[in-house]
Formats: structure tokens, C-alpha cells, sequence
């Protein structure tokens, strides 16, 4: 471990360190806490059963699908954002962002009285004939809406971060808006666009509250792992322990696996 | 490409027009803040102005609801820092403009490897921006911008930011591959004025105060802006039968040209290396002027005196010897050979 040196530039005093400890021991502590409770023994069957691998599976395909969505709708968002100016931007800049603040499960009661069987959007689902609620369809869309805000937040301040100067000098050099986005913007902000889909994967993964309220917890369809875990809690103590662990290490190698594709991207000051 | 432009921004107090004959190239000169950089961006699409219109090659650029976005103008703008793209290697930033206007790949790498050539940077090819120097930067970034083939190329400042080590480098590539195209360079140089430029225009507070060819506006300035960069003394004053009365009241003895006539408006320049400095009037000098020294500024191996209207260049032992401060009263006098007298009006 390097020494701290005990004052000069790059240092801080050792109260404000004192304090750092017990806050990291504070993120710590539970997470060892959880390894230790772990039936190892029983591990590898514990996490291989039927419902734990049906929940597993749900909960990355519908993050996956989740996090496309976000990159689809938030890439746009975010530039409208950053780009544009028009009136009650300020206002629409705090409406994307309130699912951050927002406690999930009421974000889940919002969606059902829009895409529910009773809700704001029945009559015209209603002629097309879809059916959300309590659905995979219903556990992508809760995720997507309690992720979205951290896709837009991080690539609308790498936005403005960048600025319009490369963008104006392309625009001289003959290039068309769509080619000025394509060739010029999103090379530039590709990081920020990297580590915000990580969030919001990382979010949509953790989601439970929406889920639970809008989507239901049917195993296979719509009981995502975190569900299951809150579920087995009650009968399976150990199974739960099992799958949380599963849980905290399918987000830590994704976040790694992020973070390595971003320093690569960056390397050689290029972006590509 | 013959260009025409005019245009009104009222928030910045910006009301410019000018004409550019095709092959010309125009140097836009003026103090920090004068509009020269609002003028740049009105011409490239940058900004919308109020009220005005812009043609370049018979094509309208801007006039009442028409307004031609920048990437269809054909006008590339070079900016005193290089903005290459940091994410392309430096042959992909020449091939940008070629690629955009739907050049095939190839075609587009062929026309990017003959102008990095062109200006002597063929060796970068593979580089990324960031590896590269300033005055390295720049020469990829003027390829860039004639690789586009533009109509009109916008020069701002195009060496300030260099070393003045690798400026004239620059300058002259600038210089050959500025020949016979139509372009508007804003600088505050004189010599790249000199060196790059047909015509001048001065704008000073949103407004054009000179316009005319190179050498007529910096060895005959009118405005003393042009005066202050063009390194001369100007006078302005009313021509009399032996040389000029000044706004000031002063008589000056100046000969001037045959049709300067007596009554007319007319301009004197003087050089400051022309004026010399005394403590008392001195005897036989053709014209003494009594000046207040504003302040004093070392320049090489002289001092600048500087009052409201003149300057002069004195040796140091010479301030030291009249015990010149800010504030001293002293004789400013001058021989009708260091001064010019011509017309205010061009």
C-alpha cells in the first residue's frame, strides 16, 4: 500500500481521511457481510435451479433490452437537451430527470394507469390489441423508465463539455447535420455514452419497485432476480444470499468490462 | 468567385458591407471587439444576422427568410487554433470535406494525400492531432480546408496562436496557396496584411472605417486605428497653400501632391522613427508641435513617447536626458522628407 504523506500537495488532512474509511467500510461491510452468510457448499446448486436461472436470464435480457432502449430514445433526448434551445427547456430538463428522484414503485403506478388494462393508452392498445401490463414487455419498460435519466444526464453534460466548435468547423467543411452527429458528435462524447448505457444497465439490473408494481413477479415472464431474491428471502435464506451474490458480481464485471472498453476508446487520444 | 455581402446585427451594433472580386484576397483588420469575428461568422452560417444579404458565385447566402445553412455554403472557415478532429487520424481529417460532399473513399484519400503535400506535411499522414505541434496542427488544418474545395475561404487569425518561430513558415504556404483564391483573412498583423492580402477593409466599432488596396491603406491611413497598426503617426487637417492646417490648429509645412488642392480634407503620416524630441523649441526645424507625453514604452533598443496624436522613437539616453515622464511637456518636431501628405477622401 503506498504511504500517505502527511501533508503538502495532493494530500488532505487526516481527519477527511479518518472519515473516507468509515464511509468505504460503511459500502463494504455489508458486501462481506453477504459473502460470509454464503452457504458455499450449496453454491453451485443453490444458483443453478430452475427458477434462479429462468430469473437470471430474464433480468439480463430485459436490462439488455432496456438499455437499447435508453441509447434509442436518451441519445436524441440528450441532444435536444444540449443542443437546442426553446422555451420550458428547464422544465423539460426536470421532467426527464424525475424517475432519478422519484421512489420506483410509484414510477410503476404511473405506468400502469398509462399502460395498464385501465389506464390512459387502453382505448387505442385496445384497438391494436396489445396487452403490457404484467408482461416482459411491462419489466423492459419499467427499467427503461427509471434508467433513462442516468443515460441522458451523463451524455447531455458530455455534450456540453465537447461544445460546437468541431461541430461548426465540420458544418464549414461541407458536412450535413446527420453527418456532422454521425462522423463528429457521437465520436466525440462515445465515452460518456459508454459509461452512461453502464448506468443505466446497472439500474435497469437493480430494478425491483416498478417491476413489481406495473410487470408482477410471474417466474420466466416477468420475476426478475432481484424479485427472486426478495422472494427466496422469505423461505430460502440461503438461495437468496446465492443469487444476490450472483447479482453483485454480474454488475461488477459489467461495469469492469465498461470501464476497460472506455480507457481503450480514450487510448492514443482518439475516440474510435 | 466574386462575393458581395451586407449585413446588420443590431444587438452587437454590427453594419458592414463590402464587395470581393473573384481570385481576390481581402484582409479584415480592426481592434479586439470591433466585429471582425461577427463578420466571419455571418459569411461562413454561423449566425443569422438581422437584416442584410450575402451572394457569393451568384448564389444567395442570406437575404430576408433565404438563409443557406454553413455546410451548404462551400465556405471553409480556418480558425486560430486548429480544432483538427481528435478522433480521425490526420489523413481522415483532410479527407473530411472531400467525404461529406460525397466523394468516393478513394477519391477522397487521393485529394487528402495531394494537399497535405501541398503543404508539406505528407509525413503526418498516420498521426492522430494530438501528437502532432502547433504550427504542425495548423498546416493540417488549412489542407482540411482547401481539400473542401470551398468557394470562399475564411482565415481568422491564422497564426496568432503559433510560435512566432514556425509563423513565417505558415505564412508562406498561406501566401501560395492563396494566389488566384478568393478569400477574407482578419488579422492583426500588418505584415500578414502585406504578405497575403489584395485589399484591407478596417472595421472599428461594427463598422467599416477603410477599404481599399493593401499598400494605399496601411502606408496612407486615414483612420488612426489603421495608423496604430500600420506603425505611422497620422494628422488629419485641411490642405493650405504650404503644407496643412490641423484639427488641432497647428500650421504645418508639408509639400503634397498636385491635386491635393488648397480647402481640401487632407491626411499627414510620419513616421515615429522620423520625429525627433527636444526640451526647448528647436531653432530651423520646419514643424515643431508642443505635445503632453502620455507614456513611454521600451521597443527594442528605443523608447516609444507616446502623447494623443503623435509618437515618437528616441534613443533612451536622450528620455534620460530631457528627464521625459508621463506628464512632461516636450517639442515633437519633424522634416516635410519623413512625412507624407495625401487626400482623406480615396
Amino acid at each position: 500500500m503506498p504511504r500517505i504523506a502527511p501533508s503538502g500537495p495532493g494530500s488532505v488532512p487526516r481527519w477527511v481521511l479518518a472519515i473516507a474509511i468509515i464511509g468505504a467500510l460503511f459500502v463494504v461491510l455489508p458486501l462481506v457481510a453477504m459473502v460470509v452468510r454464503v452457504n458455499w457448499g450449496e453454491f453451485i446448486p443453490l444458483i443453478t435451479s430452475e427458477s434462479s436461472v429462468d430469473a437470471l436470464l430474464l433480468s439480463l435480457r430485459t436490462s439488455a433490452a432496456a438499455t437499447a432502449l435508453c441509447i434509442v430514445f436518451g441519445v436524441p433526448m440528450a441532444l435536444v437537451l444540449a443542443r437546442t434551445s426553446f422555451p420550458g427547456q428547464r422544465i423539460a430538463r426536470s421532467l426527464v430527470l424525475l424517475p432519478l428522484v422519484l421512489p420506483p414503485v410509484v414510477g410503476g403506478i404511473a405506468l400502469l394507469y398509462t399502460f395498464g388494462r385501465q389506464g390512459l393508452l387502453r382505448e387505442p392498445m385496445n384497438v391494436l390489441g396489445i396487452q403490457i401490463a404484467f408482461s416482459t414487455t411491462a419489466v423492459i419498460l419499467a427499467q427503461t423508465f427509471v434508467a433513462l435519466p442516468f443515460l441522458v444526464l451523463s451524455l447531455e453534460g458530455a455534450l456540453r463539455t465537447v461544445g460546437t466548435r468541431y461541430e461548426a468547423v465540420a458544418a464549414t467543411l461541407g458536412a450535413g447535420p446527420t453527418t456532422v452527429l454521425r462522423r463528429i458528435t457521437l465520436p466525440l462524447v462515445l465515452p460518456a455514452l459508454v459509461s452512461g448505457s453502464v448506468l443505466s444497465f446497472a439500474r435497469a439490473l437493480g430494478e425491483f419497485g416498478a417491476t413489481l408494481t406495473f410487470a408482477g413477479s410471474l417466474q420466466g415472464v416477468t420475476r426478475t432476480l432481484p424479485l427472486e431474491i426478495y422472494l427466496q428471502r422469505e423461505t430460502d435464506p440461503d438461495t437468496a444470499v446465492a443469487l444476490a451474490l450472483v447479482l453483485v458480481a454480474v454488475a461488477v464485471l459489467v461495469v469492469g468490462l465498461a470501464h476497460q472498453a472506455g480507457s481503450r476508446t480514450r487510448a492514443g487520444g482518439g475516440l474510435l | 468567385m466574386s462575393f458581395s455581402f451586407s449585413a446588420t446585427v443590431a444587438r452587437r451594433g454590427f453594419d458592414v458591407s463590402f464587395e470581393l472580386a473573384e481570385g481576390e484576397t481581402l484582409a479584415v483588420l480592426g481592434p479586439n471587439g470591433s466585429g471582425k469575428s461577427t463578420l466571419l461568422n455571418l459569411i461562413a452560417g454561423l449566425l443569422t444576422p438581422d437584416a442584410g444579404e450575402a451572394v457569393l458565385g451568384g448564389e444567395t447566402l442570406f437575404r430576408g427568410r433565404v438563409f443557406t445553412p454553413p455546410h451548404a455554403r462551400g465556405i471553409s472557415l480556418l480558425a486560430q487554433e486548429a480544432l483538427l478532429f481528435p478522433h480521425l487520424s490526420v489523413l481522415n481529417n483532410v479527407a473530411f470535406g472531400p467525404t461529406s460532399a460525397g466523394v468516393k473513399r478513394a477519391d477522397a484519400l487521393r485529394t487528402a494525400r495531394r494537399w497535405l503535400a501541398e503543404v508539406d506535411a505528407s509525413e503526418f499522414e498516420t498521426r492522430r492531432p494530438a501528437q502532432l505541434s502547433g504550427g504542425q496542427t495548423q498546416r493540417i488544418a488549412v489542407a482540411r480546408a482547401l481539400a473542401a474545395e470551398p468557394r470562399l475561404l475564411l482565415l481568422d487569425e491564422p497564426m496568432a496562436a503559433l510560435d512566432v518561430a514556425v509563423a513565417p513558415a505558415i505564412r508562406r504556404m498561406l501566401r501560395r496557396v492563396l494566389e488566384k483564391r478568393t478569400a477574407i483573412i482578419v488579422t492583426h498583423d500588418v505584415l500578414d496584411a502585406f504578405t497575403l492580402a489584395d485589399r484591407v477593409i478596417v472595421i472599428d466599432r461594427g463598422h467599416v472605417v477603410e477599404d481599399g488596396p493593401t499598400r494605399s491603406v496601411l502606408e496612407q491611413p486615414r483612420d488612426p486605428f489603421t495608423a496604430g497598426i500600420a506603425g505611422l503617426n497620422v494628422l488629419a487637417g485641411i490642405r493650405t497653400a504650404g503644407g496643412m492646417r490641423t484639427a488641432a490648429g497647428d500650421e504645418l509645412q508639408l509639400p503634397g501632391p498636385a491635386d491635393v488642392t488648397p480647402g481640401t480634407a487632407c491626411t499627414a503620416a510620419i513616421r515615429p522613427s522620423g520625429i525627433r524630441i527636444s526640451g526647448e523649441r528647436p531653432a530651423g526645424a520646419a514643424n515643431s508641435l508642443r505635445r503632453v507625453v502620455r507614456d513611454l514604452e521600451p521597443r527594442g533598443d528605443l523608447v516609444r513617447l507616446g502623447s494623443d496624436d503623435l509618437a515618437a522613437d528616441v534613443a533612451p539616453a536622450l528620455v534620460a536626458d530631457l528627464d521625459v515622464t508621463p506628464g512632461s511637456s516636450v517639442w515633437f518636431s519633424f522634416e516635410p522628407a519623413d512625412a507624407t501628405l495625401y487626400a482623406t477622401a480615396r
